[in-house]
């Protein structure tokens, strides 16, 4: 009965999309849902950012052609029983500045779509997926959408629960490269095969004593063909990573491998030296105290589907997690986040979590948190090869870091909740940022920063808050110090009203002190939520997860709306 | 642009009646399985709230939640499953995170993002109430302080 209201039988899928998984996406729906009681369920949401911009010389804002730009998309899911089929539609008329971080999005289409179904243990999923295999060294096909980084699958996964704790997996396909009027594919071809085995599912005695252990190990393998006339490039790569993870009460202990041979690409300047890499995590863990520890080391593990992307953000097979803090206030998380050097680095990073009880005496009513993270990043120690006919670059010691500093980061956090029910978090950072190697600016000196933020939220009546942010950065080098205040107020569960100044002063041209004030207003309702900006943004980096892109500095009116149903 | 007004059309004739929850793999702190599909709380009603160590509304809620949880769980019998949303990078700051908080929630971690984008969350926070009868009533976007009094109208709603 739903096909025949849509007249299913005069739409022709493949002539206007080409695309064998949208048309089966409406057929298996149509046949599902005919003549049956159970519709099964849609769910959705919907995304739209857009920006009118202003001229603003002062801070090297520009106006593109159009005047302004809108980034759209909304999901669309159906489930029914054990199968599931969505399609997302984005549009880019044209698409904001700075947005997204790899290849340009233009136009409107279906930038995602599939169909899934389980049968048993068995899992099929056709068409779009995102997958991820461990730590995500040698395979994750992940989305950022408010980055614009999205290197989708589309081909076809299997997920298998094998029983007794044994967990499969297997993929093939293309990845998303860009976007016009619907999402385009790379040139290579990836093939991921994924074994975990959890030992207390196994062993049920583990897990009568809380532990657990799971063993992981992956292959990951990609073509592409080899067009070069001079070099002979290896048209298939391939890649290994194993992985174990121990659990108990209080411990959680990670440690992964992967190594990837011989991969000649852009990124690494085309050698042919093996890429490998490890991530170590230790964590301890009770109530009120906890501390962690991790190092990893990457050497020359760029991999990307397509060997000449023509960005670091396109069509990358795998993700290498820094192992820095993600800070969450303005100035340090967009003027200096740090990023992950894939062709080589040593990190090292510790945190230590305390809370002072409840009722007790430096705790009060609702106890009191210190947080204090540091973390180190490094070079490789390595050293070129001389008369390097094999094209190897350069020789290294695993594990081993280099005399050179790419960044340093020591932070200390106070949490305090008051009597009244305000709050007071007090933030002291001091960061040490190679600003040439990390946001690639060439002789740029390195940038020694100290940042203070005091946070102070209060509420004024039943469900009226004010929360004021003040954020001072100190520096001698780029483009100096930094003031940042915030003002914000909410009336729950509907209104937002902030005011946000950002001054630059002490850099050196003693005339470029300047303001940049935006004011925002946002609604929210349910799943819905709109918000307008107007004033400047400053140019900055804007990170989700460890990957950053630039955003250029703008002058105008922006709105953003978000939906859920 | 038939095809496109046809899938609207699809979309709407289809009774968008009470939502349940939809079914993906997400895993506990010790790195066990388990499908969003099998949440409950012996017919009671839950609350499904997505965070992330990184972000600092949705730890403010949390927090501000916990103060007043074991109230709400005795007055309600309630229960919170907080699902973050850090990925590799973070995720091993979650249990820190959650026991250095001494927050006595049920916490999963999304690590591929399934369950978000089942659940089709834009961005965190995001909260949302099922009932005892596995349906989703309530959901909220972002956070205020405060909206956890509007969320604990809602739970007690269910109890009349």
């Amino acid at each position: 009965m739903w096909g025949s209201k849509l007249g299913l039988s005069s739409i022709r899928p493949f002539r206007l999309f080409n695309s064998f998984p949208f048309f089966l996406f409406l057929s298996v729906i149509s046949l599902h849902t005919f003549g049956q009681s159970d519709p099964g369920e849609i769910h959705g949401n919907l995304n739209v950012d857009a920006q009118y911009y202003n001229e603003d010389s002062t801070i090297g804002a520009t106006v593109p052609p159009e005047q302004m730009g809108i980034n759209a998309w909304g999901n669309v899911i159906y489930t029914r029983g054990k199968f599931s089929a969505g399609l997302r539609f984005e549009s880019y008329e044209p698409s904001m500045l700075g947005y997204p971080a790899g290849q340009p999005y233009s136009g409107t289409g279906i930038g995602y779509r599939y169909v899934s179904y389980k049968v048993d243990e068995l899992e099929v999923t056709l068409g779009n997926f995102f997958e991820q295999f461990g730590s995500g060294m040698i395979f994750r096909a992940y989305e950022e959408r408010g980055l614009g980084v999205d290197n989708a699958m589309d081909g076809v996964r299997l997920r298998y629960n094998a029983g007794k704790g044994l967990y499969l997996k297997g993929a093939v396909g293309r990845q998303r490269f860009g976007f016009e009027d619907g999402f385009t594919k790379g040139p290579g071809i990836v093939r991921a095969i994924d074994a975990e085995l959890s030992m207390n599912e196994l062993f049920p005695s583990l897990a009568d004593n809380g532990k657990n252990i799971t063993l992981g190990g992956s292959f990951v393998s990609k073509f592409q063909e080899d067009k070069d006339p001079l070099l002979v490039l290896p048209e298939n790569v391939g890649s290994f990573a194993g992985r174990a993870r121990y659990t108990n009460a209080k411990w959680n202990i990670f440690a992964e491998y992967a190594h990837k041979i011989n991969d000649p690409n852009v990124q690494n300047d085309f050698i042919y030296k093996d890429g490998q890499g490890m991530v170590l995590q230790a964590n301890y863990s009770i109530k009120g105290f906890a501390f962690g520890l991790g190092a990893h080391t990457y050497d020359n593990m760029s991999f990307q589907s397509d060997r000449a992307a023509p960005t670091g953000f396109d069509l990358n097979v795998n993700f290498l997690p820094p192992l820095t803090l993600p800070h969450t206030y303005n100035l340090p998380a967009t003027l200096y986040p740090y990023a992950t050097q894939p062709n080589g680095e040593v990190g090292f990073q510790g945190d230590l979590v305390y809370k002072f009880k409840k009722k007790s005496k430096l705790g009060g009513k609702y106890g009191t948190t210190i947080a204090i993270n540091y973390a180190s990043v490094f070079s490789l120690d390595s050293t070129a090869i001389p008369n390097d006919e094999n094209l190897d670059g350069y020789k290294t010691n695993f594990f081993s870091p280099g005399d050179q500093m790419y960044f340093q980061d020591f932070n200390i956090k106070l949490h305090k909740k008051f009597k009244n029910k305000s709050e007071l978090v007090l933030t002291y950072i001091n960061m040490v940022y190679d600003i040439d190697v990390i946001q690639g600016k060439p002789g740029d000196p390195v940038i020694f920063a100290d940042f203070a933020i005091v946070d102070y939220s209060i509420p004024l009546k039943k469900r009226h808050n004010l929360r004021i942010e003040l954020q001072h950065l100190w520096t001698k080098q780029d483009k100096g110090n930094w003031i940042t205040g915030l003002a914000e107020y909410t009336i729950s569960p509907g209104w937002f009203f902030s005011i946000l100044n950002q001054f630059n002063y002490g850099g050196p041209v003693d005339t470029k002190q300047i303001n940049y004030p935006l004011g925002s207003v946002g609604y929210t309702k349910g799943g819905n939520r709109i918000q307008v900006n107007y004033g400047r943004q400053r140019a900055g980096i804007f990170c989700v997860g460890g990957v950053c892109r630039q955003v250029p500095a703008a002058n105008g009116l922006s709105v953003s709306i978000t939906s859920t149903f | 642009m038939r095809i496109f007004f046809s899938l609207f059309a699809f979309v709407f004739t289809l009774s968008i009646s009470a939502q349940t929850v939809p079914s993906a793999i997400v895993q506990t702190i010790e790195g066990k399985k388990v499908d969003s599909k099998t949440f409950d709380n012996d017919g009671k009603p839950f609350i499904i709230n997505f965070w992330a160590t990184w972000c600092a509304p949705c730890k403010r809620e949390l927090n501000n939640i916990s103060d007043v949880y074991e109230d709400w769980q005795e007055e309600t019998g309630v229960k919170l499953i907080a699902v973050s949303l850090d990925d590799s990078r973070s995720a091993a700051r979650v249990a820190p995170y959650v026991n250095g908080q001494d927050w006595d929630y049920e916490v999963y971690i999304d690590i591929n993002a399934d369950f978000k984008r089942m659940m089709n969350v834009n961005n965190p926070p995001q909260t949302f109430l099922v009932d005892g009868n596995g349906k989703i009533v309530y959901q909220h976007v972002g956070y205020a302080p405060g909206d956890e009094e509007e969320l604990y109208e809602e739970i007690k709603k269910l109890l009349e």
